[in-house]
């Protein structure tokens, strides 16, 4: 797309037309139907050049609005006093107001203390090394692997502080692109929206293997395991760690080790999305059963974390990206290769979160409370659970089973609605959720499990 | 390796698996070290070294007459208002939107058409860097076979993004080292020899690392040549406020781009400006025709900040928004950056006039002469004489605040390094935010000792050449 730029007079260019214009040019203006004349004298002649106001963006498309924000805004704009928001991932509390953790609070009253003595060392504001800062790292490699891990121990971890989950995808899609050209990543069918986005801009290959069956609105164990095994050697796999996203539904103990049996024989790489830990079951530790279990194994494995929920830091974006290898010499080297890719992307992460982070797990009396936060915030979710399983089970009449309701884990639950169904919770029922089926229950509040069995039911029902 | 693991099953179930290890095929054997980041590392030596008159010039942030970091105090007021956690994520959207009008009209002006028809895609960003990453992989995405040409020399940082986003370089002249200024004339010829429509990043102030920049009227003639041969120009304005003091002085030289039509994209970084290094504040703005285009264009910039981070971290831009959006806060900041401004010029002249004392010589003009002046050669040989007078500790900042180029080679600055204890980045930039003391102190021994000067072999100046 070229702009079209008029000459009508040549222009008399001599070697040093150019500094002869700086002393005599005379430079004028005129409109002339929208674009502008330039009138400049050099060497005597005047010459004129327009350049009309062609942009050269003529052809940028405007980008699909985001299926999930996009869902928020429709909320926002609906009138109607009943509407229920199930579109976001993010935690409500029962009266479905955001939530802030009483442990960031106090943290956050604390950090401030804190930054006016730092204001006066001056150092609070300074760009953290590429890496992050120290402290969240060594904080969240222990979070997430336990403090007495042998490969912590050894030194075997590579922990780079990411832009929470998204970011430090990004910095792990960036590393397989450059070491690994060529080299594919399986993603579950489905998986969270922004997963292909992040490989696709990485230049990441990507292909699926399956998850979900909406036949038993379950896992499609033996898919997945055969998917897997079907790819070619070296494949990375993304797994999530809990809760999956969208879905809700995890694979159990004894599936993990048949998925790590069949990882190990193909020589496959996991790459772990760790967005929930603790906000699964309640416990930090058993959500992050599946990462350690493969880690125990010795296998070399990528973990991406994310602090969006389960410390309501949503958009402090604090998160990191965890490389486990098997020598400590090579995760020095994956470390430095990691920060090599963040400088032309952001140069070094944001302080703020990193500090909230920090300062509560590093803090035993903040730790534990957080912690028990953490169990209620889960707690929450499975009331929740219970109470819509209840109210659907006493409303439906037709024998379908909605135990799934209860296995699925975390956030999420695939309702198995289609997209029309989908629709019509939204336009009749003013329920808001994705056009996939997916609804966040931490949206949901007690009083209004039975409206939203009524929705459910009506839509499954009557509409296809 | 036969590894035994008891398993624990979460329910209370416990079961037992012996499992055993795969021998363990090394995924990152041929992953190499990088190369470390010259100036970290140099930072790195310098905090290790217990010399107590320790000097580092590469590395740092502005530091006071006290060698301390300077927060603005406005800034300490914004945090104070910001005293409780109340932030929905819901509301980080319109915080975000608030914030990108702000940088936009500090960029362009209050009353700058742009600003008030809405003919621009702003998005927030993390900080300069971030911002140059977004637009590169923007060119990327709708111009595939561009190109991007960057001024010889540039931040090393520029060559590594658009890398990075796989886009080729082609550098342009613009340092003269034989009169430490800028090279105009093969500028011009530069962008008119430039294919038609070509991609250029400009410094519209401060540039980094020479610190030399264009004058009025070469902007004008720049912005005309830009015109006869459409060429696109990308400002990377990472220091509004810090060259002459004043905000609107700084960003002439992009209003004058504006005014003459461009359609111009701009990088804002409020790392330096505000002191909010640490929080990764920056804006990426795209001026477009109207402002369906500007809806459209956000929504790509937005998209592949999506893939990259999602959204930017808000602290830092409530900070921001509500500094600027404050009129009593904007004031506060602006006297406060006026000071800062103030003091560089002030360590210059009172170097260059401890340069003029101790040779003169020597023509020392071009110190004070440009925004942030060049210190040659010379330095160094005056430096080894005062090796017993450096007293000073100075912090060193980093990319680009006051930037001297000084022409010192590799092995020169280990030099300094080793015997002199004075830190720099190992290409000899320097870059300073507080020499007083060193002008102070430097420059007040008499002459090298050439005998103990390793390098007076190399030292260009006409007074040691028969020693």
């Amino acid at each position: 797309m070229a702009s079209a730029v008029l000459s009508i007079a040549t222009q008399c260019v001599s070697p040093n037309a150019s500094s002869l214009s700086i002393n005599e040019t005379h430079k004028g203006k005129a409109k002339l139907g929208g674009s502008t004349l330039r009138f400049s004298k050099s060497s005597g002649r005047i010459s004129m050049t327009v350049a009309v106001n062609v942009s050269r963006f003529e052809g940028i498309p405007m980008a699909p609005p985001d299926p999930i924000l996009g869902v928020s805004e429709a909320f926002r704009a609906d009138t109607n006093d009943v509407k229920l928001n199930l579109g976001v991932g993010a935690y409500r509390t029962e009266e479905l107001q955001p939530y802030v953790l009483n442990v960031v609070k106090k943290v956050y009253v604390l950090s401030l203390m804190a930054e006016n003595l730092m204001l006066e060392r001056g150092d609070n504001k300074e760009y953290l090394p590429i890496e992050g800062l120290a402290a969240f790292n060594k904080a969240t490699a222990e979070l997430l692997l336990g403090a007495d891990n042998p490969a912590i121990k050894e030194q075997r971890v590579a922990t780079v502080q990411g832009l929470s989950g998204t970011g430090s995808l990004r910095l792990g899609a960036a590393l397989i692109e450059r070491y690994f050209p060529g080299s594919k990543v399986l993603i579950s069918a489905p998986t969270w929206g922004n997963h292909k986005n992040i490989f696709n801009d990485a230049r990441v290959p990507w292909s699926e293997y399956r998850y979900y069956d909406p036949r038993t609105v379950g896992l499609d164990f033996e898919g997945m395991i055969e998917d897997i095994k079907a790819a070619p050697e070296g494949t990375f796999v993304l797994l999530h760690g809990c809760a999956h996203n969208p879905t809700g539904i995890d694979p159990t103990p004894e599936q993990w080790e048949k998925i790590a049996d069949v990882i190990q024989q193909k020589n496959h790489i996991p790459f772990f999305d760790v967005a929930y830990q603790g906000f699964a079951s309640g416990s930090l530790d058993e959500d992050a059963a599946s990462v350690r279990l493969f880690v125990a194994r010795g296998m070399e494995v990528l973990v991406a974390q994310s602090y969006s929920k389960n410390l309501g830091l949503y958009a402090e974006r604090i998160g990191a990206m965890n490389v486990i290898s098997s020598s400590s010499e090579s995760a020095t080297r994956v470390k430095s290769q990691l920060k090599r890719l963040a400088r032309p992307m952001y140069s070094n992460p944001p302080v703020h979160g990193a500090r909230i982070v920090a300062n509560v797990v590093g803090t035993p009396v903040l730790f534990d409370e957080w912690k028990a936060e953490m169990e209620m915030m889960a707690g929450r979710i499975k009331n929740v659970r219970q109470k819509l399983y209840d109210s659907i089970s006493s409303k439906d009449k037709s024998g379908k089973d909605w135990s799934f309701i209860l296995k699925q884990i975390g956030m999420f639950s695939y309702t198995g609605l289609n997209k029309n169904q989908s629709d019509n919770m939204t336009n009749k029922w003013h329920v808001y959720m994705t056009k996939d089926g997916r609804i966040s229950l931490a949206g949901l509040s007690l009083a209004k499990c039975e409206y939203l069995a009524d929705a459910i039911i009506d839509s499954y029902h009557n509409v296809s | 390796m036969i590894m035994v693991v008891m398993w624990r099953y979460f329910n209370g179930r416990t079961a037992r698996r012996f499992v055993s290890t795969c021998s363990g095929h090394g995924w990152w054997d041929k992953v190499r070290v990088a190369p470390k980041n010259p100036i970290v590392s140099v930072n790195e030596s310098f905090l290790a070294d217990p010399f107590p008159h320790k000097v580092n010039l590469a590395m740092g942030t502005y530091r006071d007459d006290n060698g301390k970091p300077f927060t603005p105090q406005c800034f300490g007021d914004a945090e104070a208002k910001i005293n409780r956690y109340t932030l929905e994520e819901t509301n980080s959207s319109e915080v975000s939107s608030k914030f990108v009008m702000e940088s936009v009209k500090l960029a362009y002006g209050n009353d700058s058409f742009v600003v008030r028809e809405g003919l621009y895609a702003g998005v927030p960003a993390l900080s300069g860097t971030g911002a140059c990453r977004l637009f590169a992989e923007f060119q990327r995405n709708f111009y595939p076979d561009s190109l991007i040409h960057l001024p010889d020399p540039t931040w090393p940082n520029h060559h590594n993004i658009w890398r990075q986003a796989q886009i080729p370089v082609k550098t342009f002249h613009y340092y003269d080292p034989d009169t430490k200024g800028l090279d105009f004339d093969a500028l011009i010829n530069d962008i008119k020899n430039a294919p038609d429509s070509s991609i250029f990043l400009l410094h519209p102030c401060a540039h980094n690392p020479t610190g030399v920049d264009s004058t009025e009227e070469q902007w004008r003639e720049i912005s005309y040549q830009f015109k006869v041969k459409n060429h696109f120009p990308f400002f990377d304005m990472a220091y509004q406020g810090f060259s002459s003091g004043d905000l609107d002085k700084d960003a002439a030289a992009l209003r004058i781009f504006v005014e003459d039509g461009h359609l111009v994209g701009c990088a804002q970084s409020f790392a330096k400006n505000m002191g909010l290094f640490g929080h990764k504040v920056g804006c990426l703005s795209v001026l477009t025709r109207d402002i369906k285009q500007a809806a459209a264009v956000k929504s790509q910039l937005q998209h592949i900040a999506h893939s990259m981070y999602s959204s930017p971290p808000i602290h830092g831009i409530l900070l921001v928004t509500m500094i600027l959006s404050d009129p009593n806060m904007k004031e506060q900041w602006k006297k406060e950056m006026k000071i800062m401004a103030n003091r560089i010029r002030a360590m210059r002249t009172t170097l260059h006039r401890n340069l003029e004392d101790l040779d003169s010589s020597f023509n020392w003009e071009h110190i004070t002469n440009q925004v942030f002046g060049v210190v040659i050669l010379h330095i160094c040989c005056f430096t080894f004489c005062l090796r017993k007078q450096i007293m000073t500790l100075v912090h060193v900042p980093n990319s680009g605040w006051h930037v001297l180029f000084s022409g010192l080679a590799p092995d020169q600055v280990r030099h300094l390094e080793k015997l002199f204890h004075i830190y720099m980045s190992p290409d000899g930039r320097i870059r300073y935010a507080y020499v007083e003391k060193i002008g102070n102190q430097f420059f007040s021994h008499g002459r090298c000792d050439t005998k103990q000067c390793k390098l007076f072999g190399k030292c260009n100046s006409s007074s040691y050449k028969n020693q």
